[in-house]
């Protein structure tokens, strides 16, 4: 392992901080899941790093159950996405608002 | 080798990962997340995960993406965005903070002890990570299970008799 493991926590929290902005800042509901998902991957790659830096599977195996339930997350979150399309005719999460107080 | 690998899908990761948060057409989003994921799999196979960087060809590029650009397809062939600005001004506010954020965790990770210990033979091969997983994380494993059967049956009950529900949507 020639390059230190803090080049790839860094690059890692770097993806995760794009991620939170994306959510931050775009309106259209499936680019935020897209920005969701890259925050999962930032934190995968968190943890298999440090799987590495410790030589404990336990790491890599995190990274599998985040893997599995981000799938179930996308098909949920999705089929969600396209009933909202259904009966609102937008994905615009600003334009979502019937929870709004 | 190792180090040309890792400048090389470092700066691939993050330029999609810019391209899926500026992009203005989800397509060109969806398409971004791909090259972060591709970009991914080559660094876990630098970190000893190869079961890790299959898998997440496997099940993130080859499934994931294709669920989105298939619901991108249903969307939003018929809605062009109406408000075209993806970044609006909340990215004045958004992107200092996101940069303290960045700042803060990257500080933290640093703090982290980061000397690479030495792993065996075969570490993170198909084989330990299934040893490991019907060891250790059997209970986890069949947790796991159970989620996916919800998410199908989930997926069954929200895509199932449209009809029904369009008819609601128009009463209201």
């Amino acid at each position: 392992m020639t390059v230190p493991a803090g080049a790839y926590l860094v690059l890692s929290a770097a993806l995760f901080t794009l991620g939170t902005v994306g959510v931050l800042v775009r309106r259209t509901a499936l680019v935020l899941f897209m920005s969701i998902e890259l925050m999962l991957n930032a934190v995968n790659l968190a943890f298999v790093t440090l799987a590495r830096v410790h030589g404990d599977l336990g790491g890599q195996l995190a990274a599998f159950f985040v893997l599995v339930v981000a799938a179930v997350e996308v098909v949920v979150g999705l089929s969600i996405l396209v009933h909202i399309f259904r009966t609102r005719d937008t994905v615009d999460v600003d334009e979502v608002d019937l929870l709004r107080g | 080798m190792e180090v040309l690998l890792f400048a090389l899908s470092a700066v691939l990761s993050l330029a999609g990962g810019l391209g899926v948060v500026v992009a203005r057409q989800p397509v060109h989003s969806a398409l971004s997340l791909l090259v972060v994921l591709g970009a991914l799999a080559v660094l876990y196979l630098t970190l000893a995960a190869e079961f890790l960087a299959v898998l997440q060809v496997i099940v993130y590029a080859g499934a994931i993406v294709v669920l989105f650009l298939f619901v991108i397809m249903l969307l939003h062939a018929r809605t062009p965005e109406t408000r075209p600005s993806p970044v609006g001004a909340q990215a004045a506010v958004a992107v200092p903070l996101g940069l303290a954020l960045w700042v803060g965790l990257s500080s933290a990770a640093l703090q982290l002890p980061a000397r690479a210990s030495r792993v065996p033979e075969g570490f993170g091969s198909t084989e330990a990570v299934g040893r490991e997983l019907f060891g250790t994380f059997l209970l986890p494993f069949e947790v796991a299970s159970l989620l996916l059967v919800v998410g199908i049956v989930a997926a069954v009950v929200l895509g199932s008799s449209p009809s029904s529900y369009e008819r609601r949507g128009r009463e209201r």
